[in-house]
């Protein structure tokens, strides 16, 4: 009795089970519009990189994502067109891009800890002056900065762009930090203290360890900003050899002669590059910063 | 071997006084447990000797030196935190050996150290495994033994078993007491748990709003509590607390009103007519008229039958409430009726105040 009575309560709840979710055409159809929005957002994308691999006069003439004539010439042309090797700009991005992360990554841990972890007079106000600083647009303090470079004899140089991150100017980085490290239990600390640590070992030894989430999330995010940084390298680099990436992609587009579309299409793709490389590898790390922040940019 | 003393020690959080005024002197070798309620200031005090709380008044002394504004890792002391405090991302070993690295002993003699605490409480099995890998119980050893290891002047215990369960706790207090016989060091304890202060310590410290209430052997605060608080505190069911009135004095003996009943009791010093209050602990009211002291009748409300002894809860004739325990399984059911009575041996009595009177 008693089993004919679970085999159907079993019965029921498999077929509401089927009930809920969506017949085979319905699933089909669901599928079918996803993969159809997925493809419009893609095709810009998707149209950058194969027309990279398509001779010039082909470019505009077709729609086709399929290039009709593959070559590679774009790409030659793009590398070695401006006077300066392509090469060296993306080893300028790479090298502004990898100091701003060890910069941010050294400078924007130790001010956090600070702020959670140390008590020194004025603490309150100086954190809020620091989430301040993040509501300062760009474009305001852009020509004050500029005027100091200018006199410290910065311009044209990369330090502008490098050596205030290894002085936490980044409150965003800090914000981070600060949020994660009030949930280390101040317990360790103070079993820490106990063991004779003093608040640099602690630093070292217990916090910057068990921190691993946000000093990545912190440093993918540094370098995917400053990898697609356009303004403050144009403000600052006025050298071609200086370029970093972005500044070479737009040396081939000219308002006045012939701008080289495919050299520029093969440049920019390989410009996305690395950027598609790491959000294949924190993609995780990337939507949760993206979804909490409300930050793309 | 070291002393600990504690003079007119004061704490203060802004204009809210914590700790007010503690005296306490702890012999070498010494197992002291605080006990108290929640709120009355022992895991304070214990982390104001810890070092992690500075002290707002009066002195510490460990050894007879000032240790006031002494750094934590300087007063040779290790902590065991409830929580048990380990680095999640060190393994068992480099747990212990934290304190030895920043101290910059050589590492033959961590080493060393390391194993022989190991050892002792049976984890040498665990050095290589992450906290996250070990059960409560084994990881509040690796915490004992983060402790042993700086062979410190003086245990601190902050509540360490409160977060295991029932028979996980008993059996760490065995081991903890186990520990205090092989080691012979100090060891402060802090516990709201008044069975761990009882088979745990040497002499107990009852606290109640920062201010120490009684300060003695177990026994002792268990004979001879010092006021109503304490009384109360200590012994399980709770001591059945009578309001009586001071009926005569004479010859030796003073006698109390209590519910009709005439209740004798060794010579108190009070007046007659005076209000006062009448301690009786459960586990000393008996059924049968052997004790000497006539308590009266008491109509059962609720009985408790544990196997081994039987609680009933009930009533006396002025509808005073009133527990006993007795001993074995007794065939009382809610509604009887039983004649108690007591020993005059075992009858505390409190004035208004609260303040122990007899001697």
């Amino acid at each position: 009795m008693t089993d004919i009575a679970h085999a159907s309560a079993l019965d029921d709840a498999r077929a509401s089970d089927d009930a809920n979710k969506p017949s085979l055409i319905g699933r089909t159809l669901i599928y079918c519009i996803l993969v159809a929005a997925s493809f419009v957002m893609l095709y810009p994308l998707l149209w950058m990189v194969s027309s990279s691999l398509k001779p010039e006069n082909e470019i505009f003439s077709t729609t086709s994502l399929i290039p009709q004539n593959l070559t590679f010439d774009a790409y030659r042309r793009g590398w070695n067109g401006l006077s300066v090797s392509f090469g060296w700009m993306f080893f300028n991005s790479l090298m502004i891009s990898v100091l701003v992360v060890i910069g941010n990554l050294i400078s924007c841990s130790m001010a956090a800890y600070a702020f959670t972890r140390l008590q020194f007079k004025g603490r309150g106000f100086w954190f809020a002056l620091m989430l301040g600083t993040m509501m300062m647009p760009q474009h305001a303090v852009l020509i004050p900065q500029y005027l100091m470079f200018l006199k410290f004899g910065w311009v044209n140089t990369i330090l502008p762009l490098v050596i205030p991150k290894f002085f936490a100017i980044d409150a965003f980085f800090i914000f981070l930090m600060v949020q994660f490290f009030r949930g280390i239990p101040r317990d360790l600390d103070e079993a820490a203290v106990m063991d004779g640590a003093g608040p640099l070992r602690i630093f070292l030894k217990v916090i910057l360890p068990l921190s691993t989430p946000v000093l990545a999330t912190a440093a993918v995010f540094s370098f995917i900003w400053t990898w697609d940084d356009f303004f403050a390298p144009l403000i600052y680099l006025n050298d071609i050899e200086k370029y970093t990436a972005q500044l070479g992609l737009r040396t081939f587009v000219d308002a006045t002669a012939q701008s080289d579309w495919g050299a520029l299409l093969a440049m920019s793709t390989l410009t996305v590059l690395p950027i598609f490389i790491l959000f294949v590898l924190f993609q995780r790390l990337l939507i949760e910063g993206i979804a909490t922040t409300g930050m793309k940019r | 071997m070291t002393t600990l003393a504690l003079k007119k020690i004061e704490k203060r959080y802004g204009a809210t006084e914590v700790i007010r005024g503690v005296d306490l002197n702890i012999q070498s070798g010494e197992f002291v447990v605080f006990v108290g309620p929640s709120g009355c200031g022992k895991s304070t005090l214990l982390r104001m000797i810890a070092g992690l709380e500075p002290i707002s008044g009066g002195e510490l002394r460990i050894d007879d030196q000032r240790m006031n504004h002494k750094a934590a890792s300087e007063r040779g002391i290790a902590m065991v935190f409830q929580s048990y405090a380990l680095y999640p991302h060190m393994s068992v070993y480099k747990n212990m050996s934290f304190g030895l690295e920043t101290a910059k002993m050589p590492k033959a003699e961590i080493d060393k150290r390391v194993r022989k605490a190991a050892e002792i409480l049976q984890i040498t099995q665990l050095l290589e495994r992450k906290p996250k890998q070990l059960s409560g119980g084994q990881r509040q050893r690796v915490a004992i033994g983060r402790a042993i290891v700086r062979d410190p002047k003086i245990f601190l215990f902050d509540e360490p078993l409160s977060n295991l369960d029932a028979e996980l706790r008993v059996q760490t207090r065995v081991e903890i007491a186990k520990l205090h016989a092989d080691i012979g060091a100090t060891m402060i304890y802090v516990t709201h748990d008044q069975v761990e202060a009882m088979t745990l310590a040497d002499r107990i410290v009852v606290l109640r709003a920062g201010v120490i209430e009684q300060f003695g052997t177990p026994l002792e605060i268990y004979n001879k509590p010092a006021n109503r608080f304490v009384a109360g505190f200590i012994g399980s069911p709770k001591m059945n607390f009578f309001d009586v009135v001071a009926a005569r004095q004479q010859a030796g003996k003073t006698t109390l009103s209590l519910a009709g009943a005439n209740v004798a009791v060794p010579e108190i010093e009070t007046t007659e007519g005076a209000k006062l209050c009448l301690g009786v602990r459960p586990e000393h009211i008996t059924t049968d008229a052997k004790g000497g002291v006539a308590l009266g009748d008491m109509t059962a409300t609720h009985v408790e039958h544990l196997g081994g002894q039987t609680i009933v809860y009930g009533r006396l004739a002025d509808a005073q409430s009133i527990i006993v325990t007795l001993d074995g399984q007794k065939t009382v059911q809610a509604g009887d009726t039983i004649k108690v009575g007591t020993n005059p041996d075992y009858c505390h009595v409190f004035n208004t105040d609260g303040l122990r009177l007899c001697e």
